[in-house]
């Protein structure tokens, strides 16, 4: 992600830890962070959501508003997924419009969300052909110690779950809790030397050279996937990734209930 | 992904709308060198795909605070003509745009020498002529023909192509119609000589045994657009050459 020059003693000391099979924080290589949720901080949104995995903090909040669907899904709800690296939550982010970092995370975010059918869109429709709900996800990194795209994924998916659809605020009926079906889980690894690592923090993100990110539903199937970083992943090392998102995600699920 | 149809992709005879088994590929035309100005170039067509790739550099690298002191770096623009869809696309980088251009660019890192050119930018350049699902893939094969073209030393040629999933079946490189009403796409590009991945993306819905069928159709097909790729240049640099210098 961004890039800081790290020390060699600290680069040495992690790879020296990682031989071991152990990490700076203690974890094992398949160990996840702990996770704390928040969810409803934000009176203002329709449904929000504060996730901390260990020193990563995102929030998303969720907006939900009458508007005009697509010409070609004129019966279908619309998402909407931004994500922005403010400068507050860390040293290298900048202000100004989103980069490519961002877009891509807004964007696997996104596709996890949308292709594993969380949010019903078919139940978003006010009147068909005319007006919809347009839902929008907006997350924030608001602190930054690596994998930014499980935190904010969690954020996302914590913040849908607690959502209400403001209808009464439109004269549009009751308000409704927005129309979930499932709980999509991404799990990132980074490839750190020849050993992967389930989500890495900032130190280890900065000497990784590829990352993996697999998102599964509640069936373990699988939704998304993203590759990153300038490495390469052999097809052993994707089988490791695909057996674990499985089995974290579960493990997830479980957590954020 | 999400779109519905009653349009059978794949009849009971496993025969997809274009004719192709599961296990096929679109026919693939690959030429290198056919820009006069860049340092180096490709065209390919994919099926109803069209893409144009060149490359320039290594040279001076702007903006100047990217510039790498231990080696070069991969800029990629990936850009689809306005045309080249059957909604006119409006100009201009979207969102879509700028993460497939990450992707290809570390993809192409991996396999460029870029420790030999510090501080220097090689830059990419992909025009979406004609688009029809697999264009990032198309791409992507496309631009490693054009840095080979363009003399840039590198580990490998890598090829790329999409495998997903239409009508509840594996297939390899889907078209538009399979793309838009199938349910999942996996484009993936390998080093054919270690088969290491080097862009993996998904979406979609499969199960496990699913995507480890596609991962299957796709290196394998990989391998096969790998030889088109270096049949390519050696057709270039073996004949005569006409028109450029």
């Amino acid at each position: 992600m961004s890039n800081e020059l790290m020390s060699e003693i600290k680069r040495d000391h992690i790879m020296h830890l990682l031989e071991k099979g152990t990490r700076q924080d203690g974890r094992g290589v398949a160990d996840f962070r702990n996770i704390k949720v928040e969810t409803g901080l934000i009176e203002s949104a329709d449904g929000s959501a504060r996730v901390q995995l260990g020193n990563t903090t995102v929030i998303a909040g969720i907006k939900i508003i009458p508007g005009t669907p697509f010409g070609d899904t004129p019966n279908l709800g619309v998402l909407t997924t931004g994500m922005e690296l403010i400068p507050m939550a860390h040293p290298t982010f900048e202000a100004g419009p989103p980069g490519e970092d961002a877009i891509e995370l807004a964007r696997v975010v996104d596709r996890g969300i949308r292709e594993s059918g969380m949010v019903d869109v078919e139940k978003l429709c006010i009147t068909p052909g005319e007006e919809v709900w347009m839902c929008y996800i907006d997350m924030y990194a608001i602190d930054h110690d690596g994998n930014l795209f499980d935190a904010a994924n969690l954020a996302a998916v914590c913040a849908l779950k607690s959502a209400i659809i403001p209808a009464e605020q439109y004269g549009k009926g009751e308000n409704a809790p927005l129309p979930v079906t499932c709980t999509p889980i991404s799990v990132t690894e980074a490839k750190v030397g020849n050993t992967l690592i389930v989500d890495p923090d900032y130190d280890e993100e900065q000497i990784s050279s590829a990352r993996l990110t697999v998102t599964t539903d509640d069936n373990g199937n699988f939704r998304a996937m993203q590759k990153g970083g300038c490495g390469s992943i052999t097809l052993d090392e994707l089988r490791t990734c695909l057996d674990r998102s499985v089995e974290i995600g579960a493990e997830i699920r479980k957590i954020i209930g | 992904m999400s779109g519905h149809t009653d349009m059978v992709l794949v009849d009971e005879n496993g025969m997809r709308i274009d004719g192709r088994t599961a296990e096929e590929h679109r026919p693939i035309r690959i030429e290198a060198g056919v820009l006069h100005n860049a340092d180096g170039s490709a065209y390919v067509e994919i099926g109803k795909n069209k893409v144009l790739a060149a490359v320039y550099g290594p040279r001076e690298c702007h903006p100047r605070h990217l510039q790498n002191p231990e080696k070069a770096i991969v800029q990629v623009k990936y850009n689809m003509e306005a045309y080249s869809v059957s909604d006119r696309k409006r100009p201009g980088t979207d969102r879509r745009s700028i993460e497939i251009s990450k992707i290809t660019a570390e993809a192409l890192e991996k396999v460029v020498l870029t420790e030999l050119y510090p501080r220097a930018s090689i830059d990419v350049y992909i025009e979406i002529l004609q688009a029809n699902a697999g264009t990032r893939c198309a791409g992507l094969t496309a631009a490693s023909v054009a840095l080979a073209d363009a003399g840039i030393p590198m580990r490998d040629i890598v090829p790329a192509i999409a495998a997903g999933k239409a009508d509840g079946k594996v297939l390899l490189d889907l078209n538009k119609e399979e793309d838009n009403y199938g349910q999942a796409d996996v484009p993936i590009a390998i080093i054919p000589s270690t088969d290491e991945i080097v862009l993996l993306q998904m979406d979609g819905n499969m199960t496990r045994a699913e995507f480890d069928h596609a991962i299957e159709l796709a290196v394998n097909a990989c391998h096969e657009v790998h030889d088109l790729q270096v049949d390519a240049l050696k057709r270039r640099y073996s004949k005569p050459q006409e028109g450029s210098e």
